[in-house]
């Protein structure tokens, strides 16, 4: 930590932090010289009985799943690991969360406390280990998916959920607008739903919870099981599955999860319950970004030329005060400059 | 006093029954829900338009007024305790619930509406709306926000920040802040958190999106009992290892079974050192299975009775016991002060050690009752204001307790916020230069320090001057305040 202190205080230009490189194409371009962060890494504590697991940044994914599951837990928020190379901090840095999230939560949802250093190298820390906790602004949650920009994330306290007893995935076949309105239907009953996906006319249901709760929820939906549930769940949060492999640019359309379809050109894969709608498609960023916008959500360019820039742009209101919270907590600029917003 | 200037501009945009100036009317809003607390405001402007709301805060930028915000004034830290030659802001009228969208499940409310008012208008889809905090009946939605109140549900159902989709919110400036639409995500950094608990400090809200929930398809609540407090605190512990996520975990400790047993008859057994409540919830079938397995794992933890309620009214009465303990204790004592520390549950047993010492110290009882699940604590520290000088004992006491928490790796308040109460503690809690981030976060969004001043976040020179008053010993805290 005194190494990077000292890098962040001399500092002459932009810095680029990165430490597994599994997101390295997510988000705008930076310039800078490369801040490694990858050896601050190190499960510092956890306590499966707490719920709580603390970690510094720089710590694999891999690693703090794989703690979890000798004690039958998990991150409730199935972050992407991509490549297997994503630490906990890029995870943070980026806010990205998976298929289970609507039912769970999110990244942020899950953070309890954070170490940073800001862009003057100063150590701050906020938050902590318990669950609940109002002592100051929520400096640890403005962290994540702020991209580095504010900070660079030295240690993150997490709450853990225990793992479901058992899961199991349901196939329908049914159209877009029909998927969107079971699912939505489906969320308001009391079922053990845990995640969702629409793809070329086959709806993909996952039950989690106790043996008992799963079978009857999975007599009340009918459907059919597929053996394939777990690498099916793992194709789309990692973006392994076919859907994300091929030339065509990939948007990110996070909106209200009623949205009707979008009539987009293009293919669409549809999770999270209808409020995340995953496009490959030609059509123009302007065009794409009203759509969402209309639908009251907001589209991010995942794949593709960012010369159309990767972020839905803001409203000038909003823009001015994340100016100036970047100015606060990085007052020469150098933390990843442009990776969000220029 | 509040500048002339100011007044004339508020006669000006407010009709007569939205400002209120006289001393007799101004003086039920001296107190929020922390009645230690009291200041008589200068002025209370009651806007009942957004138009008059904007043209308010216009009017005091430009006077150089500060402004504090204040709901149905049930906070507990004095969050909406008036300050000196500012206008206390009442957002009370703004109670619309503006719709209910039962099949995204997501209600858009105005900031004056009720809690309970939201889970009651959602009711008929099945639907409702997770925190709630002890207060849900009389607390409003808005000061849910400004605090991120939690209540007892919240290990599994989180706080308000977890509930929230979207805010509309307006700064100092007169900038009109779109927060979210109802999508799970917002492009850009989450100010959605940041607003969420910033206690009136950053802005004031306008509009609220909640998340709504699906009412389990049962509860079931099982009472335990232990000898020893250690004991109770170790069963919840293990029955959270043990894969169960209970809907509430509740623990409380021989003189509040006592209180609540005497006030509402609850049906707790009176020979028990604590007794832990333990709700679980969900489908027919894992309610079931978990009430099993609970059981199970408490009478392995060396619970020496374990009662599933029988039925609805059981259940109930189990629930009243602890809702009620509040003013149960109450009943003991002419005054008691309700404090709000969070430790890390396996600390509990040294905690509580060292709270009855420090009971013993200071010759103050102190009631403890315990949201186990999530680790927040709420000693109740039990005075009689009447005689001198008590009132600043159980505050010293309420500020040994608060830096114990911290001193176990927890916080000095889990749900009911900083407000004037706890700001001293904040200088325990955090360091000078984070200290110092937070008075930054509040210049972007409020660069003249007009809301709420003096609140949430101590200057640096206060802490200097705590340090000192701790050394002194005996001076009395918050010597600004006045006192009745």
């Amino acid at each position: 930590m005194i190494e990077l202190i000292e890098r962040i205080r001399t500092a002459t230009g932009p810095l680029a932090i990165r430490a597994g490189g599994s997101k390295d194409w997510y988000g705008e371009a930076t310039s800078g010289e490369v801040l490694d962060v990858s050896a601050n890494r190190g499960i510092v504590s956890y306590e499966p009985g707490e719920l709580v697991l603390t970690a510094k940044c720089g710590t694999p994914l891999a690693e703090i799943e794989a703690l979890l599951g000798q004690n039958g837990q998990m991150l409730g928020f199935e972050p992407p690991r991509f490549t297997g190379s994503a630490t906990l901090g890029g995870t943070l840095a980026c806010g990205m969360s998976g298929p289970r999230r609507p039912y769970a939560g999110s990244a942020r949802d899950f953070v309890l406390g954070m170490e940073i250093l800001d862009g003057n190298g100063q150590y701050l820390k906020f938050g902590g280990q318990v669950m609940k906790n109002v002592a100051g602004y929520d400096v640890s949650r403005l962290m994540v998916g702020a991209l580095g920009t504010l900070g660079v994330l030295l240690q993150a306290s997490l709450k853990v959920l225990p793992r479901p007893q058992a899961e199991l995935t349901l196939q329908f076949e049914c159209d877009e607008a029909e998927a969107i309105r079971r699912t939505n239907e489906w969320a308001g009953k009391p079922l053990p739903l845990s995640a969702t996906a629409w793809l070329s006319g086959v709806l993909s249901v996952r039950l989690s919870g106790a043996h008992s709760s799963v079978a009857a929820a999975h007599r009340k939906l009918g459907g059919e099981e597929t053996a394939h549930g777990a690498e099916f769940w793992a194709g789309l949060r990692d973006h392994r599955a076919a859907f994300f492999h091929d030339d065509a640019p990939l948007w990110r359309l996070s909106l209200p999860s009623t949205a009707a379809p979008l009539d987009l050109p293009g293919r669409q894969l549809i999770a999270w319950g209808g409020a995340e709608r995953w496009l490959k498609s030609d059509a123009s960023a302007a065009e794409i970004r009203a759509r969402a916008a209309a639908h009251g959500g907001h589209a991010t360019l995942y794949a593709g030329d960012k010369g159309c820039g990767v972020f839905h742009p803001l409203p000038e209101a909003l823009l001015k005060y994340q100016q100036r919270l970047k100015r606060q907590f990085d007052p020469r600029g150098i933390l990843n400059p442009g990776r969000m917003y220029p | 006093m509040i500048a002339n200037e100011a007044v004339r501009r508020l006669q000006a945009i407010l009709p007569p029954h939205c400002l209120l100036l006289a001393r007799e009317d101004l003086k039920p809003f001296e107190t929020d829900g922390l009645t230690a607390y009291r200041n008589t405001p200068d002025a209370v402007a009651l806007p009942e338009t957004e138009e008059q709301l904007k043209q308010v805060l216009a009017a005091c930028r430009e006077t150089g007024t500060p402004v504090v915000f204040r709901g149905a004034g049930t906070g507990l830290s004095g969050g909406a305790l008036p300050v000196d030659g500012a206008v206390l802001l009442a957002m009370t009228k703004f109670s619309r619930i503006l719709a209910i969208d039962p099949l995204a499940r997501t209600a858009r409310v105005q900031p004056g509406v009720r809690n309970l008012a939201i889970s009651e208008a959602a009711a008929q889809y099945g639907l409702y709306y997770a925190p709630d905090p002890s207060s849900q009946i009389a607390c409003s939605i808005g000061g849910n926000v400004a605090e991120n109140s939690g209540g007892v549900h919240c290990l599994k159902y989180g706080l308000t920040v977890h509930n929230v989709l979207a805010l509309r919110a307006l700064t100092i400036e007169g900038e009109e802040l779109v927060i979210g639409e109802g999508a799970l995500d917002i492009p850009g950094y989450d100010l959605l958190a940041l607003m969420t608990g910033s206690e009136g400090m950053l802005a004031v809200i306008l509009e609220i999106t909640v998340k709504l929930l699906p009412k389990p398809e049962r509860a079931q609540v099982i009472l335990a009992a232990f000898d020893d407090v250690g004991k109770g605190g170790a069963a919840v512990g293990a029955i959270i290892s043990g894969g169960v996520l209970p809907a509430g975990l509740e623990m409380m400790d021989r003189l509040a079974i006592e209180a609540a047993e005497a006030f509402v008859h609850a049906g707790y057994p009176l020979d028990a050192e604590a007794i832990l409540l333990v709700e679980v919830d969900g489908t027919q079938e894992e309610v079931s299975e978990d009430v099993m397995r609970v059981r199970d794992i408490l009478l392995a933890a060396g619970a020496t009775e374990v009662r599933t309620a029988k039925d609805d009214a059981e259940q109930k009465r189990f629930w009243a016991g602890r809702k009620a303990a509040f003013p149960a204790v109450g009943r003991l004592s002419p005054d008691y002060y309700c404090m709000d520390g969070t430790i890390p549950r396996k600390t509990l047993p040294a905690v509580l050690t060292r709270i009855a010492e420090l009971s013993r110290e200071y010759a103050l009882p102190v009631a403890n009752v315990f949201h186990a699940g999530d680790g927040n604590l709420h000693p109740l520290i039990l005075y009689d204001a009447n005689q001198p000088g008590a009132t600043e004992k159980a505050e010293r006491l309420g500020a040994d307790i608060l830096e114990l928490c911290v001193a176990h790796g927890g916080t000095i308040t889990g749900e009911h916020g900083v407000g004037l109460e706890k700001i001293d503690q904040m200088c325990v809690q955090f360091a000078p230069a984070e200290l110092e981030a937070f008075h930054g976060v509040k210049a972007c969004f409020d660069p003249d320090g007009l809301l709420n001043p003096g609140k949430a976040v101590p200057t640096l020179h206060r802490c200097a001057e705590y340090g000192a008053m701790h050394v002194k010993g005996g001076a009395l805290p918050f010597p600004e305040l006045p006192r009745f």
